[in-house]
């Protein structure tokens, strides 16, 4: 199995911004007084997850399906790649994209929330940075599958990716039936996160309004 | 009341939220962090929505003043100054708390390898 527990660490240190420190020291004290309760503030942020972050992984992966050369690229050097389309991410980030198939599914997996690239993939959900969830989705990967309700066919492989504070992963999904012609825009809007952690899968021509 | 809806009222309440058709829209985590203190903390009645439109626009108009563009990328940082300004007036804490607390998250920030969570400890204080 692909997944590696070893976290390497180029970097001797955490970086928050005087913002994030700022919020994280009004965040804490609201906390401890009781003003505010985390988890209700998490379940306030999550109804806006996919409208935190420019989300740029969508118009990655959909000009991967649009464009051989730069999946081919994207696919061998998904750092050069991404960087190529103005999307940078903090530095020291490599980005590695996995390919699914029909014969092989990636999903990634982190629990390191400070390093989850989200100007690519938008704002984590909760549920991923919890442990019941990465253990999970290292033991019984088809379960967890099935709990967001996506059921593979039994001989597809499944690959568990562990992100890590070096190596950042990205699923570049398969591209839905029925999009022949379609422009890199309006494949774009097939993207969803979900399907870019390996968790879901892209959205369906009808899903989408025409 | 349900978080989401309350959400949904602030931004009818607050000019100028930068919104889409779904929403508040946000350019960082951080962002969407400072908006739902505010949504939770209206929500206990520390503030109302036009006490809070107040205090907002005038911590914008001191920025302006001070030469910011207001190009729409300042937005939350007003929104948390704002925030913190009002805190302190409304007693439930401190510039000083404040400042002391943002040092310790520099502390727990410094001590923690990249790439693990960062958490705040006591010995963070000084």
């Amino acid at each position: 199995m692909a997944h590696d527990h070893h976290h390497h660490h180029d970097h001797d240190h955490s970086d928050l911004s005087e913002t994030e420190l700022r919020v994280r020291a009004l965040e804490t004290i609201l906390t401890e007084k009781g003003y505010i309760d985390p988890k209700a503030l998490d379940v306030l942020i999550e109804t806006y997850e996919s409208k935190i972050g420019p989300r740029n992984g969508a118009l990655v992966v959909a000009k991967a399906w649009a464009n051989s050369d730069f999946k081919k690229w994207l696919l061998t050097d998904a750092t050069a790649a991404i960087v190529s389309l103005g999307y940078e991410g903090r530095q020291g980030e490599h980005m590695v994209v996995v390919e699914n198939t029909p014969t092989l599914h990636h999903m990634v997996v982190c629990t390191l929330c400070s390093c989850y690239p989200w100007p690519v993939l938008g704002l984590p959900p909760v549920w991923y940075k919890s442990a019941p969830y990465r253990s999970r989705a290292v033991a019984d990967p088809r379960g967890v599958l099935s709990d967001f309700g996506v059921t593979l066919p039994k001989d597809r492989e499944i690959r568990v990716w562990d992100s890590t504070a070096e190596v950042r992963y990205l699923v570049l999904p398969m591209r839905p039936e029925g999009t022949n012609g379609w422009s890199e825009e309006k494949l774009a809007e097939l993207v969803t996160r979900d399907s870019m952690i390996g968790t879901g899968l892209p959205k369906a021509p009808h899903e989408i309004s025409k | 009341m349900n978080s989401a809806e309350a959400a949904k009222r602030a931004a009818k309440e607050i000019p100028s939220l930068p919104l889409d058709a779904d929403g508040p829209v946000f350019r960082e985590p951080w962002e969407a962090h400072a908006f739902a203190m505010a949504v939770a903390l209206h929500e206990r009645g520390l503030f109302t929505w036009p006490e809070w439109a107040a205090a907002l626009a005038d911590e914008i108009k001191h920025a302006q003043a001070h030469g910011d563009a207001d190009a729409g990328d300042t937005y939350y940082r007003h929104w948390l100054a704002a925030l913190e300004k009002l805190v302190a007036a409304k007693s439930v804490t401190t510039e000083e708390t404040l400042h002391r607390y943002r040092d310790a998250w520099d502390h727990a920030a410094d001590r923690t390898p990249h790439g693990k969570p960062i958490e705040l400890r006591p010995d963070d204080f000084a």
